[in-house]
């Protein structure tokens, strides 16, 4: 088991699994309807020119959030990546 | 068998809804909006062999809660309106997530046809989707279509109609959210069962889950009925804090898990992936697009290129209305004899109407550009690369594409730039963006720019302008800023956004986009517009000369040994008659508040008459400094008359340009305002907030200019 970091500490092209939604209200509602639930694979596929927001890959199609947001958002990173 | 039949269609943003609305009712369709809030409907009708049916295309939504004003606008038609089918348009290469809004209208209970749209990606991506399997899974007819060529239309309105005509009851989907939940839901559904007008046509159980997941709308709902609400919301109460307590989590979420739980039970059966998750070729493009240096570079190409191709392309159009408009003036001046009413329908209604319309050309590329770059995909890169620069000054990546209309890189209009503003969802820096637009440099300004800046800044002409443009920006962003620390203080919306694959537009959709905006702007100088110009044309015309001041003029013409002589004379009769006017006398009575600014009568008469159309501004002046007509393309001579003209310098020709770039929006923009927030509060508001920031301004560089020794 590898321990849970936050969405924020992911670099591009590592894969992760999301083990937590550590925020409610409008946020985390916006994020559950997009996709993020817990048990979901995402993958990072980059980040904008000034390193905020981040895109990730998730259910096949890309997302993309602020790095605030991704500090909720709480992963178990895939070994080996 | 031929009664009417009416369609609604739901899905996700992104999915191919308007190209499956396109697809079924070709032009016969309306844009309006729903009462109240700005989200868009539209309606059309199809005719499925000769039985007409109504198409209504109900907002792109991710989900059927009661957060945002789409999601309540589509929930709330479906409840209230009951069409006899919904037709889900589900993106197939997605279908993990679009059938999370599918779930929730089985939940609801509409009688369902899923629309598996985009097969065609879906396989180009190697996903294969077992349709008759999803069918007998949803329990609802599913249509394989590729809506943007036209595959499989026909077969969806086909079972649409057969299903419409079974008379489907509503049939709510109850499908297990965990053990706590669902007995909290089974209590909470026994409470609520009893008479149905009370619940209208809903379910007990949908009603009872909407509680639990704390839907405010239904609480609310529930809550008319004290004695009701005070045994449903302890229940609630008490289900949240034990799955708090247990499962360290909100109801909701809980429900939210099931589903996909739920979902991801259908798609493991139906959906085979030949490929792992992988990038294709719109990641690819990605790599470039929004790399850390080709990004912003292509980003900026791209800006520059849409302005290249809106004033090339419109440039023959808009000479055309301008031809026609003159044409039609000259026309009317030779059927009419002279006196006010021609002078009311020359001056007032074609060169008023005329000048917002011969903007149409403009606009229409305008939207057309824009509607490539939202069709592609790209806008949404637009919003990523720009976020975190506009949120610095709590806008949103999103508002870069509205200030640019606005005039962000020059020769933009405020009132498209305005409407632009609909693609921001987070209210306040949506409201914000809307009041820094008529910040940027619109169209209407440069003249007024090029005229100034040919009389004092001869030497430095492209500098000045791109100056003008950085100090468009500058004032823009930080106005945003303080609304954003004042007015509209308070935390930022999620920005959490879907980037959608990069697509190919279609004409047909292009050419439909473009023509609605276009139709809306059009619409609108067709009517409030009017009603101003005809406003400023008075106040511009009235009282003018008495009889004597008139035929004094006449004699003292008549008597005019040279013609030049002669039309020197008419130019001073023109100016003052002018300043007799209404519009003249409150110019004169403005210099008591301007001259600190270093603006004359004459200057005011031209602002106030701006605030009519900017493009006034110079064919005031003109008359003012007694010119009589002035060629607003070509205002050379007047610049040359301004240079001479005592009173007049660098200094305080900057000054009016500062004043001008910032001053009260024009009234096509007001009006815009006040449709797009829903009330003349805030177009009032813009009105005074421009209007004393560029008098601030205006104030600071002259005086301080003079304190300098500049002047």
């Amino acid at each position: 088991m590898t321990p849970s970091v936050s969405l924020r500490q992911l670099k591009p092209g590592q894969r992760a699994v999301v083990k937590k939604i550590g925020t409610g209200g409008e946020l985390g509602r916006r994020m559950r309807e997009m996709g993020l639930v817990p048990g979901t694979t995402i993958q990072v596929i980059g980040r904008a020119p000034l390193k905020d927001p981040v895109a990730i890959k998730l259910r096949g199609y890309n997302l993309t959030l602020r790095n605030n947001e991704a500090d909720h958002i709480l992963v178990e990173p895939e070994t080996g990546s | 068998m031929s009664r009417p039949l009416t369609i609604a269609l739901a899905g996700n943003p992104n999915a191919g809804k308007t190209s499956v609305f396109n697809a079924l009712t070709g032009a016969r369709q309306h844009v309006g909006n729903y009462p109240g809030v700005t989200v868009e409907y539209k309606e059309g009708s199809v005719q499925h062999h000769g039985r007409p049916v109504q198409v209504v295309d109900l907002p792109g939504t991710y989900s059927l809660t009661a957060y945002s004003p789409e999601e309540l606008v589509a929930r709330n038609y479906l409840i209230g309106q009951r069409p006899d089918v919904v037709v889900d348009v589900v993106d197939a290469s997605n279908l993990e997530r679009n059938l999370y809004l599918t779930v929730q209208l089985m939940e609801l209970g509409v009688p369902l046809v899923v629309c598996l749209n985009m097969v065609d990606v879906a396989e180009a991506k190697g996903l294969k989707i077992d349709a008759a399997k999803l069918s007998r899974m949803l329990g609802a007819p599913v249509v394989p279509t590729v809506a943007r060529s036209g595959r499989g239309m026909d077969e969806l309105l086909q079972a649409a109609v057969e299903l419409a005509d079974s008379d489907p009851e509503w049939t709510p989907l109850e499908i297990s959210y965990g053990t706590d939940v669902d007995q909290g839901a089974a209590e909470v559904s026994a409470l609520l069962q009893g008479p149905q007008e009370r619940r209208g046509l809903l379910s007990a159980h949908w009603l009872a889950v909407k509680c639990l997941e704390g839907d405010q709308e239904v609480i609310a709902h529930v809550e008319q009925t004290p004695e009701l609400a005070e045994r449903v919301l302890p229940v609630c109460r008490r289900v949240a804090s034990h799955v708090r307590s247990t499962m360290d989590d909100e109801p909701e979420s809980v429900i939210a898990d099931y589903r996909y739980g739920f979902i991801m039970g259908i798609t493991r059966q139906v959906m085979v992936s030949e490929r792992e998750m992988r990038m294709d070729f719109s990641d690819k493009l990605d790599k470039v697009l929004t790399h850390r240096l080709a990004g912003p570079l292509f980003l900026f190409a791209v800006l520059y290129a849409i302005y290249e191709f809106v004033f090339w392309a419109s440039a023959s159009p808009v000479v055309w209305f301008e031809k026609f408009f003159g044409w039609l003036g000259g026309a009317v001046s030779a059927v009419l004899p002279e006196g006010v009413l021609r002078s009311l329908i020359v001056s007032g209604v074609i060169d008023g109407v005329g000048g917002v319309l011969g903007f149409a050309p403009l606009i229409a590329f305008m939207f057309f550009a824009i509607a490539i770059m939202e069709d592609s995909g790209y806008m949404a890169r637009v919003a990523y690369i720009m976020d975190r620069v506009l949120r610095i000054f709590g806008l949103h990546g999103n508002s870069v594409m509205a200030l640019i209309v606005g005039g962000g890189i020059s020769g933009g209009c405020a009132v498209p730039g305005v409407m632009a503003a609909r693609t921001l969802k987070d209210p306040k820096a949506r409201l914000a963006t809307i009041l820094t637009v008529p910040f940027m440099n619109c169209g209407a300004k440069l003249p007024v720019f090029s005229l100034l800046i040919a009389a004092f800044f001869a030497r430095h002409q492209a500098e000045m302008l791109f100056v003008l443009t950085l100090i468009s920006w500058g004032l823009g962003l930080l106005a945003a800023k303080l609304l954003r620390v004042t007015v509209l203080k308070g935390e930022q919306a999620p920005f959490v956004m879907e980037l959608p694959p990069y697509r190919a537009p279609t004409l047909k959709g292009l050419v439909i986009h473009t023509w609605e905006r276009t139709w809306q702007y059009v619409k609108k100088a067709g009517t409030m517009i009017l009603g101003v110009s005809i406003l400023m044309w008075a106040a511009m015309s009235f009282p003018g000369l008495d009889a004597s001041q008139d035929a004094a003029w006449q004699a003292r013409m008549n008597a005019a040994p040279t013609p030049a002589a002669r039309s020197e004379l008419a130019s001073a009769r023109a100016s003052a008659e002018l300043a007799g006017t209404l519009a003249g006398q409150a110019g004169q009575a403005l210099t008591v508040i301007t001259a600190p600014l270093g603006f004359d009568w004459r200057t005011n008469v031209a602002l106030v008459g701006g605030f009519a159309a900017k493009e006034v501004i110079v064919s005031t002046m003109g008359v003012a400094y007694s010119l009589g007509e002035v060629d607003t393309e070509h205002p050379a001579s007047l610049s040359q008359r301004l240079a001479r003209e005592p009173g007049w310098s660098p200094l305080a020709a900057f000054a009016l340009m500062v004043f001008v770039m910032v001053y009260a929006p024009c009234v096509a923009t007001l009006v815009m305002i006040r449709k797009e927030t829903g009330g003349w509060g805030w177009a009032m508001f813009s009105l005074a907030y421009n209007t004393l920031i560029a008098y601030a301004l205006a104030l600071a560089v002259y005086q301080g200019g003079l304190l300098l020794g500049l002047g």
